[in-house]
């Protein structure tokens, strides 16, 4: 593949969509099929038959707006509409080239007008099962370009100097991850992308790879080059049914048009890539974790160094990413590591994407530029707390995170500044919750979380969320102590700073940031004995809940 | 050292092929152990002590290993599921839409804790820690199919039409 072929490929797409009037994009991500989005895409074909119109159908990925679904995306006018049914879908036809149908479009310019997308640039606008769609739009040319004009250590240059940093929460920039893998010494190396989206409430990776997946391949390809791998392994949850079926159906197309394999774009560069299912555990979202998984062994993490750069699957120099992360390299390397700088804060450059759910209007994905506040995420975009509720806290970060009150709403989004508040970045979960939520129920939740997700490896962490439960429990149902409350602060410092991987060191954050903030709903509960928001069941107090005795031992 | 040859097929069911085509695409490599582990999963439903003993041998795996490695993920199940399955997800986005009522619902109609099945074999009922479509939490799948927005009245709804099959 040349780039006069690519080209030419991009070329006949647009030609053929040329042929069309109107183009309508049905958004089949799971969201959207959950509500039969497939049948509309078959009414919508039968409609456009029987009227005679010039209108393609498209299948395309998530647009974002799942609490709106199914939605359809009428190009070239931009009209959206929500919650359409295969009954519509006359209608929906019937109005195209004239005035839109008034009861389904959704006006939600400030939803999307605040955006910036450069991970979800393709998102509902093409089809993710055909690689031709991604190559008309300008797909695979930062490959091609990669290949043929630039070094791999012009490669790593161009990311180091786009400041990108990794996407799956920790934040280490992901140039010096890359230069260190390339410098690192093997006869073999490795690629692999991480997308064991474990954290619950985040679904960015799942879209990902529902809506444009030969993205993420491109940048693992890339990385590859960069690097000096010849193998790269895809990690995806065997949860996500959909998202790995457009995988194979894309691994399957790079292949067939020599975008994977060997001697790709006419040179000497050869990269192919598997998938791996995981078998749900969320610790094997921990990248030594996740090398003993596609290593067929239970998924324990092992004390680091050495790091995976340097000694990682089967002991060779392993690049792990993020799905977001290589989603991101395409667009680095077409327009230059300097264009991306451009975006985001000082230390947090680039975009950012959210899925904002919970307690509020708009649940969906967002992809916003770093620096943005969390007000004008969650009102603006999000459009606030709906049924006259008011807002309580975002939680970000997942399991490894904390909950931000109101008072620090108009904080810029950061991997900084969200660590400054107790919580963190972590994949990009964020979850609104409004006065109807205790906040020690919800730290409990998290600890029930982490206890059973707990590997065992380390005792801190296996015993140690097991008694964080416990206590937690005991505090819910009004049985507490104030000497309970003092164990669990003293227990979170134990757990923090002894744990071996980050399950464990990040397993307290949810109870510190909920203590620091809600103090007074956990003094209720054990001074009280109530619930503030008449979550907990304190009426029950007889039974005491414990957590199970094997993971005390 | 004389070369490898696998074990027998457990039965002639044609399933027990399946399992062997993932092992030979993998060059019945040792970690093929989990790749393989879910095809017999997919074909079977679970894994029983046959499967699991033929996988490990196969594969060259200590038996505890692979016995370690079933327990381990959650997705393994040891246990043939019941005819339907109502999954029902726990994840954040779902706690906060009030998703343990659901839970607490379908167990007192069931009259099982999660994770079991029916006395009569109906119906399974299992959690799941976030299927990803947060957006239209709370969540159930019934038999796999992923149903958004869920009110109790319709998942009991669903459980008695299953109930009465």
């Amino acid at each position: 593949m040349t780039r006069e072929e690519l080209d030419q490929i991009a070329e006949s797409v647009r030609a053929e969509n040329a042929r069309f009037d109107h183009e309508i994009n049905v958004c089949m991500g799971t969201g959207c099929l959950s509500q039969h989005s497939d049948k509309l895409r078959d009414a919508l074909n039968g409609a456009v038959s029987a009227s005679g119109k010039r209108a393609m159908v498209r299948r395309t990925g998530c647009m974002g707006l799942c609490a709106a679904g199914p939605l359809v995306l009428i190009d070239p006018d931009e009209t959206l509409y929500g919650h359409v049914k295969a009954d519509n879908a006359e209608a929906v036809v019937n109005s195209l080239g004239g005035k839109p149908i008034p009861e389904l479009q959704c006006d939600l310019r400030d939803h999307f007008d605040q955006q910036v997308h450069v991970v979800l640039e393709n998102s509902g606008h093409i089809d993710p099962e055909k690689i031709d769609d991604y190559i008309a739009h300008d797909g695979y040319q930062a490959l091609v370009k990669a290949l043929t004009e630039m070094t791999p250590n012009d490669v790593i240059q161009q990311i180091t100097e786009s400041g990108l940093r990794g996407r799956g929460g920790g934040g280490y920039p992901t140039g010096l991850k890359w230069g260190t893998v390339a410098k690192a010494v093997g006869d073999m190396k490795y690629v692999i992308c991480n997308g064991d989206e474990g954290d619950p409430g985040a679904f960015m990776d799942r879209s990902v790879l529902e809506s444009d997946p030969q993205r993420v391949l491109e940048g693992m390809a890339i990385a590859a080059y960069a690097v000096g791998a010849s193998k790269g392994y895809v990690y995806v949850r065997a949860e996500y049914p959909l998202a790995v079926a457009r995988l194979q159906n894309c691994l399957r197309d790079a292949r067939r048009r020599g975008l994977l394999g060997n001697n790709i774009c006419n040179t000497s560069f050869n990269f192919d890539v598997e998938i791996r299912l995981g078998a749900g555990a969320f610790v094997c979202g921990e990248e030594t974790a996740l090398i003993a998984s596609i290593e067929g062994k239970r998924g324990t993490p092992k004390p680091r160094p050495p790091y995976p750069a340097v000694s990682g699957l089967w002991h060779k120099p392993t690049l792990i990413n993020n799905v977001e992360t290589f989603a991101n390299i395409a667009p680095i390397i077409r327009k230059g590591g300097k264009w991306f700088a451009q975006i985001g804060t000082e230390k947090s450059k680039g975009t950012k994407v959210f899925a904002l759910t919970g307690k509020i209007t708009n649940t969906g994905l967002v992809e916003v530029p770093m620096g943005m506040s969390l007000r004008q995420i969650i009102e603006g975009i999000g459009g606030g707390v709906p049924d006259g509720h008011k807002f309580k806290a975002v939680q970000t970060g997942g399991p490894s995170g904390g909950c931000i009150p109101n008072e620090h709403l108009d904080l810029q989004v950061s991997y900084e500044s969200l660590i400054q508040v107790g919580s963190m970045m972590g994949s990009g979960g964020m979850i609104v919750m409004d006065d109807t939520s205790c906040m020690v129920n919800v730290a409990r939740f998290f600890v029930e979380f982490c206890m059973t997700e707990s590997c065992g490896k380390c005792i801190p962490c296996r015993a140690g969320t097991a008694q964080m439960f416990t206590l937690l429990s005991r505090i819910c149902d009004g049985s507490g102590t104030m000497e309970d409350l003092e164990l669990l602060v003293d227990l979170c410092g134990t757990i923090k700073e002894t744990s071996l991987c980050g399950l464990g060191m990040t397993a307290p954050n949810p109870v510190l940031s909920t203590l620091r903030y809600f103090k007074n709903e956990y003094m209720e509960h054990i001074l009280h004995k109530r619930c503030p928001a008449g979550v907990c069941n304190i009426a029950g107090a007889a039974v005491v809940e414990e957590a199970p005795v094997e993971v005390l031992a | 050292m004389p070369a490898f040859t696998p074990p027998p097929l457990p039965s002639d069911d044609k399933r027990w092929k399946i399992v062997n085509g993932t092992m030979r695409k993998n060059g019945f490599a040792r970690h093929a152990l989990i790749q393989t582990l879910h095809t017999v999963q997919s074909a079977f439903g679970y894994l029983d002590d046959d499967a699991i003993t033929f996988v490990a041998k196969s594969l060259r795996v200590p038996l505890s290993q692979a016995y370690g490695v079933v327990t381990f993920y959650h997705y393994f199940s040891l246990k043939p599921p019941g005819k339907h399955t109502m999954t029902i997800c726990t994840g954040t986005a779902c706690y906060i839409k009030g998703t343990d009522k659901l839970v607490a619902a379908a167990e007192k109609r069931l009259g099982i804790p999660q994770g079991q099945t029916t006395k009569d074999g109906k119906i399974s009922l299992m959690t799941a820690r976030c299927v990803g479509a947060c957006g239209r939490a709370p969540v159930v799948l019934t038999d796999g199919e992923l149903q958004g927005q869920m009110i109790g009245e319709h998942m009991l709804e669903q459980l008695e039409r299953w109930a009465v099959e």
